[in-house]
């Protein structure tokens, strides 16, 4: 009694099996993967953002042990007999001998059920969906265009000015070094004292060559210039000032801007405006798992360009023809007013039906070309139409081989490919 | 003389509750506490110190994920295990309520803020007193667990893993420890008592079993003996290697496996250890279940008597509690084998009442129980027995009855299931019978020993398996062998042995079939 002793855990950590969740996430990496690139392909427009339920088949995931089989002679024991009396029988389930692994074995992870099913989280989500993908040249230009700079402390160092002394480095450096290299004279200073000490005690001994006076005077001199040479160690010195040394670092632009671009004519039904929608919501999504910031403009067009919200960007019907050139001059003129390309990385994604006034096209590649390839970190063109490519494409694929790096043009037929497109255009390239 | 309740107890003076609400408070949880232990120690129950740590829903699936360890090392397998209880949990399909108790010393029982107050009372009665008290008593945990290492040794099996996990990379070391967990239950030793694990021995010991394990496995696989000698040596003795089947596998290859490095039979050592740890439990679910429900009841029943607790905290404890001891019938949909809480409350319950209020009937089959003293009569049961040993022991007809037990059998070669006894006079023997066999590990498990090493030859292993009643080997089997061959290093084999008639083999890496000239 009072032995008992008890403990409010709860502030603790809820976390312990957080390592675990993470090591069966991993072991199974692929399975969920596909899991999730099946579940893209299913959710709706709006439902992107969230965790997943993934389910896993229970035998790829058991832990194989020995156990009996089916067969052989065996006996149990239930209860709630109400009609048995020893010796009955009852006639086995057509089909089931016992024989075969029929799904019916009562399994302790699935409960009975063939598949392991459990949740991940929206962030686990993403992360397998952009697994393998990279923004494309991401990092050349985090390095090599750097427009701001970060100072970060990089350690110590003997050269710099004032402003920058440590004062507590420097005297504990100071102190070191007068501990080194008065060591050796202290001990020897010591030990003279001792030797001192018993000489003035031991008895005057009769040593006509060194009296003993003599060699108290001798040890008494050697100490006093020991002890003058220790005090003309410096107190501090040159060598032990230390200055804080501040490295600085490329700060590479933690904001980005992502511009939709849209045909919204005539010919772009409410499913191309769907399709194109998802790519968008991917874009937008794999953007945000990078940048602290992203800022997003959406340009709709037909025969004139405009930028709108949200909303109007997918939902409002418009008729008539199609000028892309018109978005593309009002990009241009946006990105030149609000977002300086030192300071953003600008991404574009263009959907399209492919429609085009013919005379519009050739404008329209030299615009990218020249105009807004050269500021962006990435272009992408989707046609969205099962048909055959129209002008704007041709025009579009003769800049591919310029901008390599920069440019990308891909078609979609069907909602099924929009993730298969989305990762073609981002997928990781070999250095 | 009758041998009542009363005569063992302090007469009874009644007391104000402690509380009448069911909101808990530290306060609070004190005061049951030390009231639960003056009830415990008036019926003798003789516990380890407890200690009694509230956690939240979520550290409670936390501790269920880890089987009950609270410290353990890195596994996938117990994110597997933490997915599917979080899932259950969020679903409703499983309350977490209960307990986890930790077979230590103290004895650590976990309760979870969300419960009531008369929860509480009834998982520190459950689990402080009850559990605690078959820990420390009953002879299987005696012999092979000590309680007040384990924690320390969990918490040197962590630190070593994770630092293999540095050296050597996680998948390395998931790799052995996928293997070691497919061999768990191959890695206890069933008759030898092993030596108690003390983590600072360990620690100790560790080094130097690595210098001399190296010596000792060059020895056993020294130079290549030359062709003629190998031809005497066979002539002169046909003998096996080892010289008798070993049972404990993991063992077997932690010290014999030649090409395993170091740590890597040291991590089959900590699982071994673990098996060990946990296999006192595994043959003892019933009793002890059935022990700690018999104290929670009997524990909580001796507060209402003496006034400490009030209608309605019994009213919500009854409910709780016959919760607990729900035994479905066989055609229930929720039918999932037979309760462990059931039969063990069933049984302990019945010895008490045999004590008491004996009928012809117990005179007849438990001369010795009753009438006797039944403090006396189920300490001695809960110190002395396991699960199939309890059963065949203590299994009244009474209880038969009352659960309707019966037995049905399967034969492979027939079409019909055979009911082969039920609760009536010609039955109760065999069922009993039957029953505790159901309990006994070596008949659930099947009988898998090492049988030999080709020391000299090409050190394939072969395992042998020893059917009972004709019950093959399950679907993981082929599965389980890569895991050895993975351990062993070399071919391994696996031999269905029936009366001396090879009956099926199992081969890793599989056999080619030899192809006709």
């Amino acid at each position: 009694m009072g032995m008992t002793h008890i403990v409010d855990r709860r502030l603790n950590g809820k976390n312990k099996s957080a390592v675990n969740r993470e090591r069966f996430l991993r072991r199974y990496r692929e399975h969920i993967k596909r899991a999730v690139a099946d579940a893209v392909q299913k959710r709706s427009i709006t439902d992107i953002e969230r965790g997943e339920s993934i389910s896993i088949p229970s035998r790829d995931i058991s832990e194989p042990i020995f156990h009996h089989g089916q067969g052989g002679h065996r006996e149990v024991v239930h209860p709630g007999n109400q009609e048995y009396v020893a010796g009955d029988t009852i006639p086995k389930p057509p089909g089931g001998t016992g024989r075969g692994q029929g799904g019916s074995q009562p399994n302790p992870d699935g409960e009975g059920m063939d598949e392991f099913a459990f949740q991940i989280t929206q962030e686990e989500f993403l992360d397998f969906l952009f697994d393998d993908l990279e923004l494309p040249y991401l990092a050349r230009k985090s390095l090599k265009d750097v427009e701001s700079w970060k100072y970060v402390r990089a350690g110590f160092t003997n050269q710099g000015i004032p402003a920058k002394l440590d004062v507590v480095r420097s005297l504990r450096g100071a102190h070191a070094r007068r501990l080194s290299l008065g060591g050796a004279r202290r001990r020897k200073i010591k030990t003279l004292e001792t030797e001192l000490e018993a000489l003035r005690a031991a008895p005057a001994e009769q040593d006509p060559a060194f009296s003993h006076d003599d060699q108290i005077r001798a040890l008494e001199d050697e100490i006093l210039r020991l002890k003058g040479n220790l005090r003309r160690i410096p107190w501090i010195d040159e060598i032990d000032l230390r200055y804080r040394q501040h490295a600085r670092l490329p700060q590479p632009a933690t904001s980005a801007v992502m511009f939709c671009l849209m045909d919204v004519s005539g010919s772009m039904t409410q499913m191309h405006k769907d399709i194109a929608k998802r790519f968008f919501i991917l874009l937008y999504l794999f953007l945000k798992k990078n940048y602290k910031k992203i800022e997003v403009v959406f340009i709709r067009h037909h025969t004139s360009a405009k930028e709108v919200d949200e909303e109007e960007f997918f939902y409002s019907r418009e008729t008539g023809g199609t000028i892309v050139s018109s978005a593309l001059k009002l990009m241009h003129r946006i990105i030149t007013e609000r977002y300086p390309p030192g300071e953003w990385n600008i991404y574009a994604a263009q959907a399209s039906d492919g429609d085009n006034w013919n005379d519009d096209s050739p404008i329209c590649s030299k615009l990218l070309a020249e105009k807004i390839l050269p500021l962006v970190q990435y272009y992408a063109y989707v046609e969205i139409t099962p048909q055959d490519h129209q002008m704007l494409w041709h025009e579009y694929e003769k800049l591919l081989p310029l901008h390599p790096r920069s440019f990308a043009i891909q078609q979609i037929a069907d909602p099924a490919e929009i993730f298969p497109v989305f990762r073609q255009l981002f997928e990781r390239k070999a250095a | 003389m009758s041998e009542n309740t009363g005569d063992l107890l302090q007469p009874l003076e009644k007391q104000q509750p402690i509380s009448t609400g069911s909101e808990w408070t530290f306060e609070l949880i004190h005061r049951y506490d030390e009231e639960i232990a003056k009830c415990a120690a008036e019926f003798g129950l003789d516990t380890y110190p407890n200690q009694i740590e509230v956690i939240s829903a979520e550290q409670m699936m936390d501790a269920y994920s880890s089987v009950g360890m609270p410290v353990g090392y890195h596994h996938w397998s117990f994110g597997k295990q933490f997915l599917n209880t979080s899932k259950r949990y969020q679903r409703g399909q499983m309350g977490l309520a209960y307990e986890i108790v930790i077979n230590s010393n103290p004895c650590i029982a976990y309760l979870m803020e969300e419960n009531t107050l008369p929860m509480q009372a009834l998982v520190i009665a459950h689990a402080s007193y009850g559990h605690n008290s078959f820990f420390k008593g009953n002879y299987l945990f005696r012999t092979w667990t000590d309680a007040s290492a384990i924690i320390d040794y969990l918490v040197f099996a962590r630190r070593y893993v994770a630092e293999c996990e540095e050296r050597h990379g996680v998948d390395a070391v998931e790799q052995v420890l996928d293997s070691c967990h497919a061999l768990m239950n191959y890695g206890v030793d069933r008759y030898k008592r092993p030596a108690p694990i003390s983590a600072a021995e360990e620690q100790r010991r560790q080094k130097e079993r690595e210098e001399y394990l190296q010596r000792q496995l060059n020895d056993l696989w020294r130079t290549i003996p030359r062709k003629e000698e190998i031809d005497a040596e066979h002539k002169r003795r046909k003998k096996r290697y080892p010289l008798e089947p070993q049972e404990n596998i993991l063992y077997f290859i932690e010290k014999n496996a030649p090409l395993l490095e170091t740590w890597q039979r040291e991590i089959i050592r900590i699982v071994r250890k673990l098996a060990q740890y946990f296999y006192p439990q595994r043959q003892t679910q019933v009793m002890n279940e059935g022990w700690a429900t018999f104290w929670h009841y009997t524990l909580l029943h001796r507060m209402y008597e003496k006034g400490l607790v009030n209608d309605g905290f019994m009213l919500e404890f009854l409910q709780s509690h016959t919760a607990v001891v729900y035994q479905p019938p066989f055609n229930s949909p929720w039918y999932s084998g037979i309760n462990p809480y059931t039969l063990g409350f069933s049984i302990f319950s019945d010895l008490r009442r045999m004590c008491e209020n004996p009928t012809a009937e117990d005179r007849e089959w438990f001369p010795d129980v009753a009438g006797s003293n039944w403090l006396e009569t189920l300490h001695f049961a809960m110190h002395n027995f396991k699960d199939e040993s309890f059963i065949l022991q203590f299994l009244s007809p009474k209880v038969m009855r009352d659960l309707k037990l019966f037995a049905v059998g399967n034969d492979d070669d027939d079409d019909f299931y055979r009911i082969t006894a039920i609760h009536d006079d010609s039955g109760y023997r065999k069922l009993r019978e039957k029953l505790a066999r159901q309990y006994n590990l070596s008949y659930r498990e099947p009988n898998i020993q090492v049988w030999n090493v080709d020391i000299r030859g090409d050190r394939s292993l072969t395992l042998r398996h020893i059917p009972v009643d004709g019950v093959p080997l399950g679907n993981d089997t082929e599965e389980v062998l890569r895991h050895v061959h993975r351990l062993w290093g070399f071919d391994v084999h696996l031999e269905s042995v029936d009366d001396g008639e090879l009956v099926e083999d199992y081969h890793c890496p599989p056999k080619q079939p030899v192809a006709d000239e």
